[in-house]
């Protein structure tokens, strides 16, 4: 089976899919933290497959943008895990239904 | 046959890697099925690596390379491959095989953990990533394979995660390795800007061969240097040797494998993989990048050995001992004995991986003590653990005749004897060969002779920490009345003798293709036909290590003979042994230096967010809430009364929607996913 655009566009989204009820799901922030990493991850697949197809494969344009997303990405995760630990630290939970200060 | 091997020379890894991923998805109650999948697949893998271990047998210099393109990356194509030489192929075979032999002997080890679907997972994992480094063709393959197995060795280290000491040993192995990776990291970036070329061997293209090492130039000192610190990390060579010993904190199998057979001759094996650019540019065989590997042995080699002569722990000895040994080994590199010091590898990965299992079987045996001052007498109580460990300690010691490790260290310390650059490498290794025969005599006297120091085990219970292995009802035995119930000392079972006694059998017959007399093994790494000439058996070296050694040893049981459980060293010199014994203060060094510098700039940091960005954010807040009190005050006494009124039904329709803001963030994300569906529906139907 050749590799299509159709393809890539279903795996991603099934990719997105998951990582979205993975985040809507879990009680614990760790693991809605993994569920946003996996919907970026299936936006990055997108970037690249589009890249890929598109009429200009040479120029690398969709790698850049993937990579830097990936950079962010990295970041994000560093600052979202240092949230939890500051969290856990200050309520003695990762619990996210017992974390409703936002309440308005 | 021997192009589909050379093809297929992915398989060696992917079969231990696939058998860890199925069995890491295993659940403990499939225990015995996930030991036998990790311990077939590993057997695959020696069958495997015999049949690619044969067609290396043909002819010397055997080489044969499979790349291919990875993928591109605009007009860059980079590309990946693995390759079969002499050197792959016999790191291939010892590998699967002492790490065959550990598999089973863990089997009865780990009997009692709970875990042990989790352990052969990450064993075998191991053994994968391992194979994967050897067998790369590819700088940027061995680079990936070796970080596999720095995570294999963080996972392994910190197998016991309930122990905070283990997980504090973790911990520290992977961060000193990575200071290391950093410089092999930039080094391989290096090595691409100048050569172009990540591949070791592509038919004349390769980085290190032909036009692709002159592009190279004068910058391959520099790479070089780069990439050996890579190799300081792994292999335990100074100053980054502290995780080594700290390793020990996991099971003892897993020392055995990774911490003395395998892993931390990754190290070594990668300089001597890319020992052209080392070589490059070498006058009479020295380079400044060489001097540099040879320094770092030394120091390293009789560093150890010294250290090792002060340690108590059984585990930590031979911790010490495999630091000394791979320092050794680094020597051998660096004054230009590749085979000789790839040769002291293999050997060393037999006798170091049958000392450590016997160093398992006794403190299996014992109930997880590992103080030698508490063993003593376990020559009765253990024959075959006692005879096999003997068999170790002669080999480590560097007795020649029937045993491996001898004639490898001669030949090593034959190359190191006509070093241009200076003789003090050669005569502090022979003070080195004396210390290791010294600290070997020391250990098997602590632990076989004499007398049992501590007959009933009764404190060991205390130090009983983990695997209910220990806990085995028949090891129980009731004392008289009134008395507590006391452990005894007993010969490990089959499952765990069997292994010893293949590789004591390993480490004794790998001898006949060592010696000067058939130097086939030394040969066959070089790419030459080997001679039998047994003139050459007679050397004046031989003569010297063996008077080294046997004083080494002599000496050593004339001190050590009536050992009690203060050390006569210590009583000696206590000064000088307590500075051994807290390990030359590496650790309280690099504690006061690297990590307080670290924990400061932390601090600054903080001090630097939590006062000046802070108070950049509390001075905009403050203005916004003086202009906020200011436009508060012109409502309150201007415009009030008249828009109350107006506001009640607002107000009511508010308290309507803050019901909706229940304060849950995931209630909020799902109302935005739901919004972006409803858009998504919205564009379609509407094109």
């Amino acid at each position: 089976m050749t590799p299509t655009l159709q393809l890539f566009l279903i795996i991603s989204t099934a990719l997105f899919s998951i990582g979205l009820l993975a985040a809507l799901s879990r009680r614990h922030a760790i693991f809605i933290l993994i569920g946003i990493e996996l919907m970026l991850a299936a936006a990055n697949l997108n970037f690249i497959a589009f890249w890929r197809f598109s009429p200009e494969p040479h120029q690398p344009t969709g790698v850049l943008v993937a990579i830097f997303s990936i950079a962010i990405a990295a970041a994000e995760a560093a600052v979202g895990l240092a949230l939890v630990i500051a969290i856990y630290r200050h309520y003695r939970t990762t619990n996210v239904d017992q974390l409703d200060q936002l309440k308005g | 046959m021997s192009s589909w091997i050379v093809s297929n020379l992915w398989l060696i890894p992917a079969v231990p890697l696939a058998a860890s991923l199925v069995v890491l998805s295993l659940t403990n109650s499939a225990r015995s099925i996930s030991v036998w999948l990790a311990i077939v697949g590993q057997i695959v893998a020696f069958v495997l690596a015999i049949t690619a271990f044969l067609p290396t047998l043909q002819m010397p210099g055997f080489r044969a390379v499979h790349n291919f393109t990875w993928f591109t990356f605009g007009d860059q194509a980079l590309r990946i491959g693995w390759m079969l030489d002499p050197l792959a192929a016999a790191m291939m075979v010892m590998i699967t095989l002492v790490g065959l032999c550990i598999f089973v002997f863990s089997v009865g080890y780990m009997a009692g953990d709970k875990n042990i679907t989790r352990f052969f997972a990450y064993l075998s994992f191991f053994s994968g990533a391992m194979l994967g480094v050897v067998i790369s063709n590819s700088l940027l393959l061995l680079f990936v394979s070796w970080e596999l197995v720095g995570l294999a060795s963080y996972l392994l280290i910190g197998f016991w995660i309930d122990r905070p000491s283990a997980a504090a040993a973790a911990k520290k192995a992977f961060i000193t390795t990575r200071i290391g990776d950093l410089g092999f990291f930039l080094g391989m970036l290096w090595l691409y800007h100048n050569s172009g070329t990540l591949l070791f061997y592509d038919q004349g293209r390769g980085c290190l061969e032909g036009t692709g090492l002159l592009a190279i130039g004068a910058s391959a000192t520099f790479i070089a240097l780069l990439i050996f610190c890579g190799a300081v990390g792994k292999s335990g060579q100074f100053p980054l040797h502290v995780w080594l010993p700290d390793a020990m904190e996991g099971p003892t199998p897993v020392s055995a494998l990774i911490h003395a057979a395998t892993m931390v001759a990754a190290g070594v094996f990668l300089i001597a993989r890319v020992y052209s650019l080392f070589s490059l540019g070498a006058v009479n065989g020295v380079t400044p990048s060489l001097t540099v590997v040879v320094s770092v042995g030394v120091v390293t080699a009789l560093m150890a050995s010294l250290i090792a002569l002060a340690q108590f722990d059984i585990k930590r000895i031979l911790a010490y001992s495999t630091v000394s040994q791979l320092g050794l080994m680094m020597v051998s590199l660096g004054v230009g004995g590749v085979a000789a010091g790839i040769m002291h590898l293999i050997a060393h990965g037999f006798f170091k991986a049958l000392l450590f299992l016997g160093a398992g079987s006794v403190i299996h045996g014992l109930h997880h003590e590992q103080d030698i001052r508490k063993m003593g007498g376990l020559r009765w109580i253990m024959p075959v653990t006692f005879l096999t460990y003997a068999v170790g300690m002669m080999n480590l010691s560097g007795v020649p005749f029937f045993f491996s490790g001898g004639w490898t260290k001669e030949e090593i310390l034959h190359r190191s004897a006509h070093w241009p650059v200076s003789p003090l490498p050669h005569y502090l290794m022979l003070a080195g060969v004396i210390l290791t025969a010294l600290y070997m005599t020391r250990q098997m006297i602590y632990i076989f002779f004499g007398s049992a120091r501590n007959t009933d085990f009764q404190s060991v219970r205390s130090a009983e920490f983990h695997s209910a292995a220990a806990a085995t009802t028949r090891d129980i035995s009731v004392g008289r009345k009134g008395q507590r119930p006391v452990f005894r000392a007993h010969e490990s079972p089959r499952v765990m003798t069997m292994p010893l006694i293949v590789l004591a059998l390993c480490s004794i017959l790998f001898f006949l293709v060592l010696t000067p007399a058939w130097p086939w093994l030394h040969a066959y790494l070089n790419g030459e036909p080997a001679h039998v000439d047994f003139g050459l058996l007679i050397q004046p070296m031989l003569f010297l290590s063996l008077a080294l050694v046997a004083g080494g040893i002599g000496f050593g049981w004339l001190i050590y003979r009536n050992v009690t459980e203060s050390d006569p060293l210590a009583r000696a010199q206590p000064g000088v042994f307590r500075f051994l014994e807290n390990k030359m203060w590496f650790d309280e060094i690099y504690e006061h230096t690297v990590i307080a510098l670290s924990r400061m700039l932390s601090r600054k940091a903080d001090w630097l967010d939590r006062y000046f960005w802070d108070g950049l954010v509390r001075l905009f807040a403050g203005l916004g809430q003086a202009f906020g009190a200011l436009s508060k005050g012109f409502d309150d006494h201007g415009i009030n009364a008249g828009v109350d009124e107006t506001t009640a039904g607002t107000r009511g329709f508010g308290r309507l929607i803050a019901a909706a803001h229940s304060g849950q963030i995931q209630a909020y994300l799902a109302a935005i996913a739901i919004g972006m569906l409803l858009l998504l529906v919205l564009y379609a139907w509407l094109g």
